[in-house]
């Protein structure tokens, strides 16, 4: 490959392929059904074999109906599942739609470390966020992070734990006045 | 069977799953001979796309051979090597018909938006990925291509995906003849649509990014000039410079929702979810395209809302385009491009890494670790 090693403007019919796709009709308002000769659609009530539902199946209030084939990995259950189900009461256009459904991933992340424990195992966490490569790749500025994470999680330890007493004392500061 | 398994923002892991089982006679059962990891499964990965559920597979580039097929499947049988195209599609639909295969409307139970995509949470229909050693694939009359005889498998998984949306990315600016494109995002997608943006004739490209050793790749792949926005100041501005004070004729948007580089947009889209990821590369997009141009979108948001610019579009007669690809449409066209070697996919792959090792291989993409371009997993 040649290789372009300056930021200067260069020769395009230099390049391979260079115009092969032209078009002047390529007009990007130009209706993309126009593409495949869509004139009528005489059979639009026709739909593929229905998949048979076998799982839960939550379904978007925006269509009358499950599609025709879908995926039946994780349906919803426990507490995130009931958040889930809340959520597809409402519209795609809905904050309430989607906001719902965010609470109820991080829901699901707890609720995954506690079915891991259940069943006996104890989740890697460093193995599954995949810090041996950053230790390889990046040491320096993993270290930097971690330190940093610390730090501040200790400085909050800290600070809450002196708010306490200080809140402590003033109640007790309060009982002794009245 | 080993497959990915999603288990929360930034952890996943290789574990047994059962294998995946025929639902529907549409369906085939494939064994994945290569998959990759997409720079849109890290929107998945960091947890920006609602209902990504744990417990899930990702992986939507993925090609295999075929194990099984149902009843109604006529046009594979067991053996077929196969692309299959990211996006699930039945062929019958209002969309489909169109040539709108991202956009089928018997794909997706959970969302109208968008149509089904493999492993990509159940926005997208809730479908077991292909980062697995074994995968379903739904409409296998529809999707699955079969893989020309002597073509790379290498080649063949970047037509799943990467190929087709770079492609459509550059088709969609309708770019006319020495038109000036640039490309935010020099990812895998936004250094394939750079050089894809040449066969439709531009006379200049230019990419942004962040990260150096992603332009240097760009400027050697595509061909084209590569500017740091950290070294450019304000890319709008430099943009409008480096045109003669016009701005660019097209402008494609190859981020989606992880883009860096404005800070409001990092904490209201990308930490606290309150938009629908950062749209900062769209920002860009918007105020440095000329007056009556275009941006081309295929750059990976979520719902709902962004804090978009619209008032610019409007004010500067913009036309936008935006789509997932449509790969089945794309296909044959692509192939011929690969045999010809006009295009060379394979040359995006930077990193091979095992099944097993599928979290190392997340983490070394999404840090930009190791100058990692472009991973693939072979199960």
């Amino acid at each position: 490959m040649e290789t372009n090693v300056i930021n200067t403007p260069i020769d395009p019919k230099q390049i391979p392929g260079w115009g092969v796709d032209a078009d002047p009709k390529n007009d990007p308002t130009y209706p993309m059904r126009a593409r495949m000769n869509v004139t009528q659609d005489p059979d639009s009530k026709h739909r593929p074999t229905l998949q048979p539902l076998e799982v839960e199946k939550l379904r978007s209030i925006e269509r009358p109906n499950v599609s025709a084939v879908y995926g039946t990995t994780v349906p919803p259950m426990g507490l995130s599942g009931a958040i889930r189900r809340l959520a597809f009461k409402y519209s795609e256009n809905r904050y309430r739609h989607w906001l719902p459904l965010i609470v109820a991933d991080r829901v699901q992340v707890v609720e995954g470390i506690l079915d891991d424990l259940v069943h006996g195992t104890v989740p890697n966490i460093w193995a599954e966020k995949g810090y041996d490569v950053e230790w390889k790749h990046n040491r320096t500025a993993f270290i930097t992070k971690m330190a940093t994470i610390a730090a501040l999680t200790a400085g909050t330890i800290v600070w809450l734990s002196s708010g306490n007493k200080e809140k402590g004392f003033r109640r007790r500061d309060n009982q002794r006045r009245y | 069977m080993l497959a990915m398994e999603y288990r929360g923002p930034k952890r996943v892991r290789a574990v047994q799953k059962p294998m995946p089982e025929i639902k529907h006679p549409q369906d085939a059962i494939v064994r994945v001979l290569r998959t990759c990891i997409c720079g849109s499964d890290l929107h998945l990965y960091n947890g920006n796309v609602p209902d990504t559920r744990v417990g899930s597979t990702f992986g939507h580039e993925f090609i295999g051979e075929v194990v099984e097929i149902g009843s109604e499947v006529t046009k594979l049988k067991t053996g077929d090597r196969v692309i299959v195209p990211f996006n699930i599609a039945c062929g019958e639909c209002h969309f489909c018909r169109q040539g709108m295969f991202g956009n089928c409307h018997e794909s997706n139970t959970e969302a109208t938006a968008v149509g089904g995509i493999f492993g990509y949470s159940h926005t997208a229909g809730g479908y077991d990925g292909g980062q697995a050693e074994f995968a379903r694939v739904p409409y296998a009359n529809v999707g699955p291509t079969i893989i020309p005889e002597g073509m790379d498998l290498d080649d063949a998984v970047l037509l799943t995906d990467v190929v087709p949306t770079g492609y459509q990315a550059a088709e969609m600016a309708g770019i006319q003849p020495n038109d000036t494109v640039v490309v935010f995002g020099a990812g895998p997608v936004g250094i394939m649509a750079a050089r894809c943006a040449w066969l439709f004739g531009a006379g200049r490209v230019i990419i942004i990014d962040k990260e150096d050793y992603r332009l240097e790749f760009a400027r050697n792949y595509s061909y084209c000039e590569a500017y740091n926005f950290e070294e450019i100041g304000d890319p709008v501005v430099f943009i409008k410079k480096t045109t003669d004070w016009i701005g660019a004729d097209v402008v494609i948007d190859a981020v989606g929702a992880e883009a860096a580089g404005n800070a409001m947009q990092t904490i209201t889209g990308r930490k606290l979810l309150l938009q629908a990821g950062s749209a900062t590369a769209v920002h860009w997009a918007i105020n440095s395209v000329k007056k009556g141009g275009v941006v081309s979108i295929v750059g990976v948001y979520g719902p709902t809302d962004n804090l978009i610019p619209i008032g610019n579009v409007l004010n500067k007669g913009l036309t936008i385009r935006a789509n997932q690809a449509s790969v089945k449409r794309l296909l044959p066209r692509l192939i011929e491009h690969v045999q010809n070697g006009t295009l060379n996919p394979k040359g995006l792959i930077t990193h091979r890494i095992p099944l097993a090792e599928v979290a190392d291989g997340y983490r070394m993409f999404s840090a930009k670790l190791d100058n990692c371009i472009k991973p693939v997993m072979i199960p």
